[in-house]
């Protein structure tokens, strides 16, 4: 099977590109990074290269590391809160016009409102851990609902006749058509929304710190800038950025675990 | 409206006076009568959009009429209808449920534990070739073989009644002519009423007892030809004079009813 064997290589020269590349590109990037601070003596104060922010990473780790622990939870709490009222909201909106008509408008606006303007009012109304998780919620939780939405808008209309000629209940079709009919949209809206509450997390991080109390990674950032400590900033971003990365290629390989055996999406370019 | 009085004897179906109206403006369907024999397999012909599938969902109790009464023999008007076969254009699988569980939907819409209808999935999947197939994914399916699941779903309750809008059209001839035996063997084995929708004049004359010609919407019935070939039919009738004599006297028809409308 001459044919296979050279589908196989190009398949496999394809992965090590898609994924070779960036690390090349990363490594050039660092290099320039290197030269460009080294060539021209600029002081730490001012751009640290990346040995040193990668030094100052493993220094305050106790601080940076507890910093991302808060973070973390912040952005979880957010996710699992927006994931659950989107698909929630999406279910409700699907089998009642009324509530649709009376609540999407609303679910528009605060999807607009740039969430940085809204987390200062939520400080002041709320206790700051649950202000910092609405903003993560108020964030994410809109994707959720629109691809939920648009994933029980696509079952298929002819299994929905199948399902009526055989008498389901509206609780058969709850769960063994409309879910798993929406489900690769449910799921492509919970990878957005990822890395959307982490995001929101960040603002109201931000926005809470001149509050006080915060002690996540963006007030890290903050505080760093405040006392000129930028290698720390360069540390606690990256810190952020992988963070990010992390939730995405984890909510990615969720997805895919759960649909590869049956959606197209999941399956290789071979098909 | 939907009566279900004043059946006859031998009928399965009985379309009197039906027209359909959609909330749009659209009137698709008659004034249509037809009334359809038990055990009988008839082709409904028409150009497309002329309102078949509109009449096999009336039937089916899928939608109701705008005007007049769709009457079923008594053994169909169970709710749910599980006398009521359904096979669509499309194979209409679940992706998301291997080939056992797509066949296994209509018993566990009407709450048969899977234990209890084992045997009688395994039986359907048995008749139309895919005993092998049970545990595999739709994606993985060629079109023909997703066909014969939707079939063995459509059957496996055992129905009276198997209404079938153009199940085939979107096969490749070869794999339809296979599935047009299949379907025709099945038939002789079981004698169940099949309503067949199709475009195709071949195939109609090819399948069945009696082909119903419809005109372009809204549809009402044109013409009417018995096709009293010698059963069973095989590859042999394809190429015989009556066969080809057949088609071309409902081809006419056909062409009558689309020339008349336009
Ligand atoms: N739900 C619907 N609402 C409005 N118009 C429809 C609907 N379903 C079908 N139609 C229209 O009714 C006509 C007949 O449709 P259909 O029964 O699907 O025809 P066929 O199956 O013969 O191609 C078409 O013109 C179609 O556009
Ligand atoms: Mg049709």
């Amino acid at each position: 099977m001459q044919t296979r064997d050279e589908s196989g290589f190009v398949e496999c020269t394809a992965n090590l590109l898609r994924f070779g590349l960036p690390v090349v590109t990363l490594a050039i990037g660092l290099l320039v990074w290197d030269l460009i601070v080294r060539l021209n003596d600029i002081p730490p104060y001012q751009l640290p290269g990346p040995i040193l922010v990668f030094k100052t990473l493993v220094q305050d780790w106790q601080i940076l590391g507890g910093s991302l622990l808060v973070t973390l939870t912040t952005t979880f709490e957010g996710f699992i809160a927006a994931a659950v009222g989107g698909v929630a909201m999406a279910f409700l909106f699907n089998r009642s016009r009324l509530v649709e008509y009376s609540l999407y408008p609303y679910a528009i606006i605060l999807q607009v409102t740039p969430v940085v303007a809204i987390a200062p009012l939520l400080l002041i109304y709320l206790p700051q851990q649950l202000a910092v998780v609405a903003c993560a919620w108020i964030v994410a939780f809109f994707p959720v609902l629109a691809n939920t939405t648009l994933g029980l808008n696509s079952v298929d209309s002819n299994l929905k006749d199948l399902f009526a000629l055989y008498g389901a209940s509206n609780e058969q079709t709850l769960w063994q058509l409309k879910l798993p009919s929406a489900l690769p949209h449910i799921l492509g809206g919970l990878r957005i929304a990822g890395g959307l509450s982490l995001i929101g997390a960040v603002v109201a991080e931000i926005a809470a710190g001149s509050a006080g109390a915060g002690s996540g990674l963006a007030y890290r950032i903050a505080e760093s800038g405040y006392r000129l400590n930028i290698p720390r900033m360069f540390a606690a971003l990256l810190l952020l950025s992988a963070a990010g990365i992390v939730i995405f290629m984890g909510l990615s390989l969720i997805s895919h675990l759960v649909l590869r055996r049956w959606h197209e999406s999941a399956l290789g370019k071979e098909s | 409206m939907q009566s279900s009085s004043g059946h006859s004897a031998g009928s399965a179906v009985r379309l009197s006076g039906v027209t359909k109206t959609f909330a749009n403006g659209v009137h698709a369907l008659g004034p249509l009568d037809l009334t359809i024999g038990q055990g009988e397999f008839v082709s409904l012909l028409g150009s497309s959009g002329c309102g078949k599938s509109t009449a096999l969902r009336l039937v089916a109790g899928l939608t109701v009429p705008t005007t007049g009464h769709v009457e079923l023999a008594a053994a169909l008007r169970s709710t749910p209808r599980r006398s009521i076969g359904f096979v669509f254009q499309e194979p209409t699988l679940m992706p998301w449920a291997t080939v056992w569980d797509n066949v296994y939907l209509p018993m566990r819409l009407l709450r048969r534990p899977r234990a209890e209808v084992a045997g009688r999935i395994g039986e359907v999947l048995e008749s139309v070739g895919l005993s092998d197939f049970a545990a595999v994914y739709p994606r993985e399916l060629s079109g023909g073989m997703k066909m014969r699941v939707s079939l063995a779903r459509a059957l496996v309750t055992d129905p009276d009644i198997l209404l079938m809008d153009e199940p085939f059209a979107a096969l490749d001839e070869i794999t339809r002519f296979r599935l047009n035996n299949d379907l025709l063997e099945l038939w002789r084995r079981l004698r169940r009423t099949i309503v067949f929708v199709t475009h195709s004049v071949f195939e109609s004359v090819y399948l069945s007892q009696r082909v119903v010609v419809m005109t372009p919407r809204p549809g009402r019935v044109a013409s009417e030809f018995l096709i009293d070939a010698p059963e069973p039919r095989g590859e042999e009738f394809r190429t015989s004079t009556a066969y080809v004599a057949h088609c071309r006297s409902v081809s006419d028809a056909l062409a009558r009813a689309s020339a008349k409308a336009a």
